[in-house]
């Protein structure tokens, strides 16, 4: 009796996640399926607040977790009246002239989203390293996704 | 700097029109190497050699030089020196084709060095048809004798011309990036060298990271890009006196310049609020012109050679593909529509192909296609390898690997490889240091 009102439970969930892996795959290939989640190589402009942000293969697409980093930069750019420099980096699997620009990208869709949390043009500046300047040398699917960031870093 | 450009004094034809029974069909892979005897140069009178100049040992250097380009194109098959009966005297002014029949030579190549009075080197060669019994090309070239190396290059572009019945690519020169230390901090070098991996010389000092240069095809200048005082530039540097200015006043990133096939434009990407475009810039009247548009990613343009269509890559899309428009930014068509992504379209000095990098299921390929998308052919695949560059001829590619790499930075070499449009005869260009983004030069005595 038992075990049968537990299979049953457990029929509903495995339908629930297939109904749900159903309808992402219906839509639009994610872009956030490969963005990296964890903290190493992860620094700090101040406690709390960490200075880099993670994507996609190929996208600049801000993640609700990279919005969530981006916010409170925001609030410790406002609060700490500094200047900033949003760095954007690829992964070292696409053409070189190809990462730049989207190294270029990111930093810009950063730069935006800093933006509309009320930080000035004026204290943003951005650059692109493509991918000249791994953090991870490793040639890993996991260093590819630590790579794929654009990091924010103090310039006053 | 100095030095680095060699002045000819006079080149003097004395070929007689006659056929050859033999010649290289080179539009058709995996074909037999032609058997081909390099005799050693010989010194005419080597009174009139300085002891500084037999140190040179021209008349070894020079044939070697010979074989080695020839060797190299993967066309001719070099016999062993050793097995040689004539004495490189008589195979130069009379030859006995039975001695080199029986070596099953083919064809055979001589040569004579003298110093004239204004100690001027002269040397002259001859190309022998051993099959047909008869001369088939004969050039003498004047020079400096420190310049053996550029003559080597020409007598070796003329043999491979009487042959193929194309122009040859071994009087050019190669540009590239150098590369040291970990893969987080690499130093990058500009270098410049002949097509062999000779004479190589760096012309910035590695202070700033320095990426995709590319040779001006009329004039001693190259275009590239650098992180100078860390804003990513074109700049334009004119080899001879090692001049550098920064292309056009962008407020942004400009990066993937190529110069128009007259020599006249930069054409190269200008990024700006995370939108890259396609940008070129008139270099005697700086006039700027905008070609694309599109809210995606436009870069890597390159023009045909004709001037009249550019290629390049853009993710209008959603993916990275090949494009082709008319010089003016107008009929856009994309022309890859293959499986995977297209990056780093180039277009061969033929007219006819574009090269391209392909990215597929985590592998690379050098391919090429028409340049209305047709006839993809993929001609190498490997874990990284991209930025396909033509020979002057467009039968030769020339492009970068990289290796994979560990956590602590090990790993991660790079070099630059060559292959025949073919798909045949890939070979390893030795350089120096590390290596990537080569570039071919055009023939230096066009």
């Amino acid at each position: 009796m038992l075990t049968k009102s537990l299979k049953n439970a457990f029929l509903v969930i495995a339908l629930g996640i297939f109904i749900s892996a159903c309808s992402t795959t219906a839509q639009k290939k994610t872009d956030d399926a490969d963005v990296y989640t964890g903290t190493d190589t992860v620094k700090f402009l101040a406690t709390g607040v960490a200075d880099r942000v993670f994507f996609g293969t190929n996208s600049s697409r801000l993640t609700t977790a990279a919005k969530a980093t981006l916010d409170k930069q925001a609030d410790y750019i406002k609060s700490s009246k500094i200047s900033v420099v949003i760095e954007g980096h690829a992964d070292e699997r696409g053409t070189r002239e190809y990462n730049l620009a989207l190294g270029e990208r990111r930093a810009n869709t950063v730069s935006d989203y800093l933006m509309t949390k009320g930080i000035a043009k004026t204290s943003i500046k951005v650059i692109s390293y493509g991918k000249e300047r791994p953090v991870n040398t490793d040639s890993s699917a996991l260093a590819w996704s630590q790579n794929r960031r654009s990091v924010t870093v103090k310039s006053n | 700097m100095k030095n680095f450009f060699i002045t000819f004094f006079s080149i003097l034809f004395f070929s007689q029109a006659s056929f050859a029974l033999v010649k290289i069909d080179i539009t058709r892979g995996n074909l037999e190497p032609l058997p081909t005897a390099v005799s050693k140069f010989y010194i005419e009178d080597p009174s009139k050699f300085s002891e500084e100049l037999k140190k040179l040992n021209l008349e070894k250097k020079i044939s070697e030089t010979i074989s080695n380009n020839l060797k190299r194109s993967g066309l001719f098959y070099i016999i062993d020196p050793k097995s040689y009966i004539q004495s490189p005297n008589i195979a130069h002014v009379k030859p006995t084709f039975q001695d080199w029949a029986l070596i099953k030579a083919q064809i055979m190549v001589s040569g004579k060095l003298v110093i004239d009075e204004q100690k001027r080197l002269r040397v002259e060669f001859r190309l022998w048809d051993v099959v047909g019994g008869k001369e088939i090309e004969g050039l003498a070239l004047f020079a400096t004798p420190q310049s053996w190396r550029r003559i080597a290059h020409i007598i070796s572009d003329k043999i491979y011309e009487r042959m193929t019945g194309e122009s040859g690519y071994f009087d050019t020169r190669i540009i590239y990036v150098a590369e040291s230390g970990p893969k987080d901090q690499r130093v990058k070098k500009l270098a410049i060298m002949d097509q062999d991996g000779s004479n190589n010389k760096y012309l910035t000092l590695g202070n700033e990271l320095v990426l995709t240069p590319r040779f001006s095809p009329t004039a001693q200048m190259i275009t590239y890009m650098s992180y100078f005082k860390n804003l990513p530039r074109v700049y334009l540097l004119n080899i001879e006196t090692g001049l550098q200015e920064v292309v056009g006043d962008f407020p942004g990133m400009t990066f993937a310049p190529r110069f128009s096939p007259d020599g006249k434009k930069i054409i190269m990407s200008f990024a700006k609020d995370g939108n890259s475009d396609i940008y070129t810039m008139d270099l005697s009247s700086r006039v700027v012109e905008q070609l694309t548009t599109h809210p995606s990613i436009d870069t890597s343009p390159s023009y045909s050679s004709d001037g009249k269509y550019i290629t390049f890559n853009s993710d209008r899309s959603g993916s990275q593909q090949i494009y082709v428009m008319r010089s003016d930014g107008s009929n856009v068509n994309r022309i890859s529509f293959g499986e995977g992504l297209y990056g780093t379209p180039v277009w061969s000095p033929r007219g006819d192909l574009i090269a391209f990098t392909k990215i597929f299921k985590g592998n690379f390929y050098i391919g090429v296609m028409r340049s209305d998308g047709s006839g993809e052919r993929l001609l190498t695949q490997n874990f990284y390898q991209e930025a396909p560059s033509w020979s002057p001829n467009g039968r030769v590619l020339i492009f970068y690997r990289e290796k994979k790499s560990g956590k602590s930075g090990t790993g991660g070499e790079s070099s630059l490889w060559s292959i025949d449009l073919t798909g045949y005869n890939e070979r390893k260009i030795n350089t120096p240091t590390d290596a990537s983004d080569p570039a071919w030069s055009g023939l230096l005595s066009k």
